[in-house]
């Protein structure tokens, strides 16, 4: 099985005629991802790669089905493709987009509560589940089918980390970019708690960084309820205080968010930390014998 | 993006906050005009982006001309964190009855607005925040813009004991979080905010800070920035669209992807050598991108190696490949070169840089391994 996308998801792509917006539908019908629909204002009626466009959200997902929304749109246009989608009432909603504004994310995050959407990124690589469907940025090849739950806050890192689980045969059942940015949708605890109640899922290798509290909410999260094997690398342990390292998010700003702190809570909390990134495989089947 | 607090004062002031009213002077004849007008005793404090100023000695009073005449040269040579003082403003002394602590923020685990209160004012909110948690009070928006009234008046009243503050601050907060949203502000914070002996409130400090992913919305608080508190070489580098910190180390370092980058860091570090940098490429880079961070790069002389680490998704391999090449024939790189590309295009960059007789590595470790034992 896998956590949140799988073979049955039908994707509807906003921005589907920009730049990225299309070279990304592409590579994901290639990989197989049942791409039914996208979205750009003013240009509804055309077909990109065979996928019908619509005006509106509500019109595609009424005329394809979609349940789930990849976002592609320029940052300043972001809140707006994200509240259409709570409204059309979008299962899923992965906002690739980096540079939203914060106070844009603040409204977005409050129009989501008591509604059924689940809500990923902003500035995120988006998810796969290897052999189903690939919902983002990520190549796919490098990916393979598996036991292993991947949770990340970045992009390219993942990307190692997952390359070199499929070299030593360690397959994975979904890997989720959660993305770079103060403020996102599902954190690592939202993803946990899915990996956690997926039968399929066997390990998980949970992928951190400086900046933020959410590490010590996971580590508080696993001490409590999870018990399959954790994995984690911690990126930024030789990053200077106060300085913005690539992501918004990722800066130190008190002593609770250095890597160092991060470590300590989650090896608190029985996660085995790799010092790495190649050194994940071998800690893995170690903790899953 | 922060701006300075003289700068902060006015949008206070424009905001229907009360304000002392002050002036800036870069030279001392200025200072001793506006000083006189003004009438001693007045303040004298720093014009910096960085915090500290207070310990640094960057805020004084002086009681007269000949004071004024010693302490603002003091002040005006002083460096505060490595940033040379250019401006002082110049304010009266108020005569302080009662002092709080005010600010609205971002609460990123929450994702929500917040204003903070404090009656505890003119000292260390963080320090308040450890030893006296009781004295500081939180208001949370809820997602909303406008305070909600019914929450707000027992927030109110817990915060500030006295009726008559309770209607000053709340009007305050009222007009703060209205430029709080108009400006897509990350903080604004008052501290201290006063009561003075006549019973009249003031703001005698300002402190505003910026979304940065907002200012394209905001081309006026854009034109408030002070680039001289900003590494040139860190500007330089966002202006080509490159992420760049500049490290003690000597191992120079380009990669893509900010997780990457901080963990090829950390990997030179765990296998004995110390970064020069941090860089990150961006996605979809293109050659152009590849040259101008080595020529960044460069400029630092303590460099002894360049390390490029590449995990191609929507950045193609080929592409770094030829800025690689770019570089070497434009800058005459004096410094050895490791490489490692995996992903989108690997197999055509690697034949790209083959012909030019530079070498790939095949993992991550061993091609900082290598940089590490070129940089001894």
């Amino acid at each position: 099985m896998s956590i949140l996308i799988n073979q049955n998801t039908r994707v509807l792509v906003q921005g589907i005629t920009g730049r990225d917006g299309s070279f990304h539908t592409e590579r994901m019908l290639e990989y197989g991802t049942k791409v039914v629909a996208g979205v750009t204002p003013g240009k509804g009626g055309q077909e990109i790669f065979g996928v019908p466009v619509f005006n509106t959200v509500a019109e595609a997902k009424e005329k394809t089905k979609a349940n789930t929304a990849v976002i592609y749109v320029p940052a300043k246009f972001a809140k707006d493709a994200i509240l259409e989608d709570i409204k059309a009432g979008i299962d899923l909603i992965i906002c690739i987009t980096e540079g939203v504004p914060t106070l844009d994310m603040v409204e977005a995050k409050a129009t989501l509560k008591n509604t059924r959407t689940r809500f990923i990124g902003p500035n995120c690589p988006g998810l796969i589940s290897p052999g189903k469907c690939k919902v983002g940025i990520m190549p796919g090849h490098i990916h393979k089918p598996g036991p292993v739950g991947v949770i990340s806050r970045s992009g390219t890192l993942t990307y190692e980390v997952v390359y070199n689980l499929t070299l030593n045969n360690l397959g994975q059942s979904s890997c989720v970019g959660l993305g770079g940015d103060p403020i996102i949708g599902m954190r690592f605890v939202d993803a946990l708690e899915l990996f956690n109640s997926d039968p399929e899922t066997k390990g998980i290798v949970l992928v951190g960084e400086i900046g933020g509290g959410d590490e010590q909410l996971a580590a508080e999260y696993i001490k409590v309820n999870v018990k399959k094997p954790i994995v984690s690398f911690i990126a930024g342990k030789t990053a200077p205080e106060g300085k913005r390292m690539g992501h918004a998010g990722a800066i130190i700003s008190s002593g609770d968010t250095t890597a160092a702190a991060k470590i300590k809570v989650l090896t608190d909390a029985g996660v085995t930390i790799v010092d790495f990134p190649d050194e994940i495989p071998t800690a893995l089947k170690q903790r899953l014998k | 993006m922060k701006i300075h607090e003289y700068q902060a004062i006015e949008l206070f002031k424009k905001a229907g906050i009360p304000v002392v009213p002050g002036q800036i002077a870069t030279e001392l004849d200025e200072a001793v005009q506006v000083a006189e007008k003004m009438g001693f005793p007045v303040v004298l404090k720093a014009q910096v982006l960085v915090g500290g100023r207070g310990k640094a000695g960057g805020v004084k009073v002086v009681k007269d001309k000949q004071e004024l005449k010693k302490v603002f040269p003091q002040i005006r040579n002083l460096k505060i964190k490595g940033y040379r003082v250019e401006r002082i403003l110049i304010v009266p002394t108020v005569k302080i009855k009662k002092e709080f602590y005010l600010a609205i923020t971002i609460d990123y685990a929450k994702s929500d607005v917040v204003v903070i209160a404090s009656s505890a004012g003119g000292v260390d909110i963080e320090e308040t925040a450890k030893l006296h948690p009781e004295q500081i009070h939180k208001f949370y928006l809820d997602g909303k813009k406008e305070i909600d009234s019914q929450r707000w008046n027992p927030f109110i009243k817990a915060a500030f004991p006295e009726t008559s503050q309770q209607n000053q601050i709340s009007k305050v907060f009222q007009n703060l979080l209205t430029l709080f949203f108009q400006y897509d502000c990350s903080l604004a914070e008052i501290n201290p905010f006063v009561i003075d002996e006549k019973g009249h409130p003031c703001a005698l400090d300002a402190k505003i800070n910026f979304d940065d992913n907002a200012l394209f919305r905001h081309p006026e608080i854009q034109a408030l920035a002070d680039t001289k508190f900003e590494d040139p070489d860190e500007t330089e580098a966002k202006q080509h669209g490159l992420s760049f910190v500049k490290m003690d180390g000597k191992v120079g370092c380009i990669v893509n992807g900010a997780g990457l980058a901080m963990a090829t860091m950390d990997v030179i570090k765990l296998l004995g050598g110390e970064p020069a940098n941090f860089l990150d490429v961006g996605g979809s880079s293109n050659p152009e991108k590849v040259l101008n961070a080595q020529k960044i790069i460069l400029k630092n002389s303590n460099v002894k190696v360049i390390l490029i680490n590449i995990f191609g998704g929507i950045t193609r391999c080929d592409d770094i490949a030829n800025g690689i090449i770019a570089a070497q024939k434009e800058l005459k790189i004096p410094v050895p070169l490791v490489v490692r590309l995996t992903g989108t295009n690997e197999k055509e960059a690697k034949a790209i840089l083959a012909q030019n007789k530079i070498n790939t590595y095949p993992s991550m470790r061993e091609v900082v391994k290598k940089a590490v034992e070129l940089a001894k």
